[in-house]
């Protein structure tokens, strides 16, 4: 039973996924629509991103901290704060909170334009509601995921260096000397651009369950819950095969 | 049954043949034929719950019947791939029961929708059909509003300047003046008369409102229980001898 439920809704995304694709072959290509959603996605996500990401550092730089006093290796603190942000925090971080805000939004939004029959209105003006709606939500997720990505890395590890400074003063420069020191572009790139597949996620799942959803107001609600249960999960599993690939295609 | 209307010499607009649509155990046609001539208007009756709605979401192929041919100026649209739907869909004018405007857009630019996706015009010229489309519908104050910022009725008539845009050969209103009072009501059939008239518009309404159908409609049909009860001239179906049929009629 919960079998063939899996299956077919594995199923239904593949084809929401393939009419999505088949669309953006044609013109024309929906950019006030697309622009829109960038905006809605990426700038409207900045503030909660910075948080979450600044939160992140201090804690793991007062956690980090105490533990390599005990080892007197405390002249490491800045590149493990440094490497594990930009390697596996900043986008997890980043991706979950994502998850949160953006994938209750386009499950509520669509999933509201379908009980509304707003997207049956947008099929009536034979317009594609998978290229109006979904392929844009999509391209903004996949093209915003890595952007916010950079600015969660670099909040936290301001916010690391804060922390820092206040249990003992060094200064931004050195710090951030000490963190990069060994640092390459190849330590940088392939986890930030994880993040689109992210994004990717994210922005299916989200479109697909907001525009599936089915039966009034609690139909919205299950739609919007769902699409924010599903991305977060399908994240940290993306990641696991993620962080698999990065290191058997880019060895440190 | 009465004569055929118009025996189809300028040709048939709409041409339904054989439509049977269940959902689950409840069927909701069990075949009907039905049929408006081109210039021709048609309003459709019936108690609530019938299957008007899905009559005219079958028509624009927002639902699939189980059985049948339907023909929009002489084309199947049964089983048709979505591009080419679409390119019938441009000729279509598309009144939902519930208006179904896009809540995230003004009303302004909800009438400029069609417009935009499917004429290259100029920005001028959209906003001047827009303000002239939503004159007609006396919503030209109105435009800067959201639809969440207008009553009912006045989304429903929204619903129609927009179902209006692309100055569409066919007609498939969904209760155009339900939720009106009678003034602004009978301003609604004249509009459609008129429409009408200009433009050689083929029309199928759907309606609770005798009175009105007997402005605007040249033909009526009486749907009860998944079939054609009745259908005539507004008149030949006032002098019915059927008790339902003048029932019906009265009560309306
Ligand atoms: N998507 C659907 N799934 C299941 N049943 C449906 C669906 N759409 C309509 N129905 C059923 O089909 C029947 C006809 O519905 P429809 O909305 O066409 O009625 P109507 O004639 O338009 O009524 P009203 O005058 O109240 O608008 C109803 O019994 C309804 O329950
Ligand atoms: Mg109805």
């Amino acid at each position: 039973m919960l079998m063939t439920s899996v299956v077919e809704w594995f199923g239904e995304l593949g084809q929401f996924t393939w009419k999505m694709l088949r669309t953006l072959l044609l013109p024309p290509f929906e950019f006030r629509e697309f622009l829109r959603q960038l905006d809605a996605i990426g700038p409207k996500s900045v503030p909660l991103v910075m948080l979450a990401g600044g939160a992140t550092g201090v804690v793991m730089s007062m956690q980090t901290r105490d533990s390599l006093v005990h080892l007197g290796a405390k002249g490491m603190l800045p590149a493990i704060i440094f490497y594990s942000m930009v390697k596996e925090t900043g986008p997890i971080i980043t991706a979950l909170v994502v998850s949160g805000r953006v994938g209750a939004g386009i499950g509520a939004e669509l999933g509201s334009m379908r009980v509304t029959e707003q997207i049956d209105a947008i099929e009536a003006s034979a317009v594609n509601p998978y290229k109006y709606l979904a392929a844009t939500r999509v391209a903004a997720c996949i093209l915003m995921l890595p952007l916010l990505t950079l600015v969660a890395d670099a909040s936290g590890f301001l916010m690391g260096w804060v922390a820092d400074f206040i249990a003992e003063p060094i200064s931004l420069r050195l710090f951030l000397d000490h963190a990069t020191r060994n640092a390459s572009l190849g330590d940088f790139l392939p986890p930030t651009f994880k993040t689109a597949v992210f994004g990717l996620i994210i922005g299916l799942i989200a479109s697909f369950q907001g525009m599936r959803a089915h039966g009034g107001t609690e139909g919205v609600g299950r739609a919007a819950t769902q699409s924010v249960v599903l991305c977060s999960l399908f994240v940290i599993l993306a990641d696991v095969i993620l962080v698999r690939l990065i290191v058997l295609f880019f060895p440190s | 049954m009465k004569e055929k209307n118009g025996n189809g010499k300028n040709g048939d607009a709409i041409e339904v043949t054989g439509l049977k649509k269940s959902f689950g155990p409840q069927t909701v046609f069990k075949g009907i034929d039905l049929h408006v001539d081109t210039g021709e208007s048609v309003a459709v009756l019936g108690p609530s719950g019938t299957g008007k709605s899905v009559l005219l979401k079958l028509l624009i192929g927002l639902q699939q019947p189980d059985a049948g041919s339907i023909r929009i100026g002489g084309k199947e649209i049964v089983g048709l791939g979505t591009d080419a739907m679409n390119e019938v869909r441009k000729g279509i004018g598309f009144l939902f029961q519930q208006a179904a405007l896009y809540d995230s857009l003004t009303v302004d630019e909800n009438v400029a929708f069609p417009l935009r996706r499917h004429l290259h015009l100029a920005e001028d010229e959209v906003r001047e059909r827009v303000h002239k489309l939503l004159e007609s519908v006396g919503m030209a104050d109105h435009g800067h509003k959201l639809p969440s910022e207008i009553s009912g009725g006045m989304q429903k008539r929204v619903g129609l300047a927009r179902a209006l845009a692309l100055d569409p050969s066919i007609l498939l209103f969904d209760e155009p003046t339900s939720g009106l009072d009678p003034i602004t009501a009978r301003e609604i059939d004249d509009l459609i008369v008129e429409t009408q008239k200009q433009r050689h518009v083929s029309s199928l309404v759907v309606t609770h409102d005798v009175a009105g159908a007997h402005v605007f409609a040249d033909w009526g049909v009486l749907l009860h229980e998944g079939e054609v009860a009745a259908e005539g001239t507004m008149k030949d179906l006032d002098r019915s001898s059927d008790p339902y049929v003048a029932e019906f009629l009265k009560r309306g």
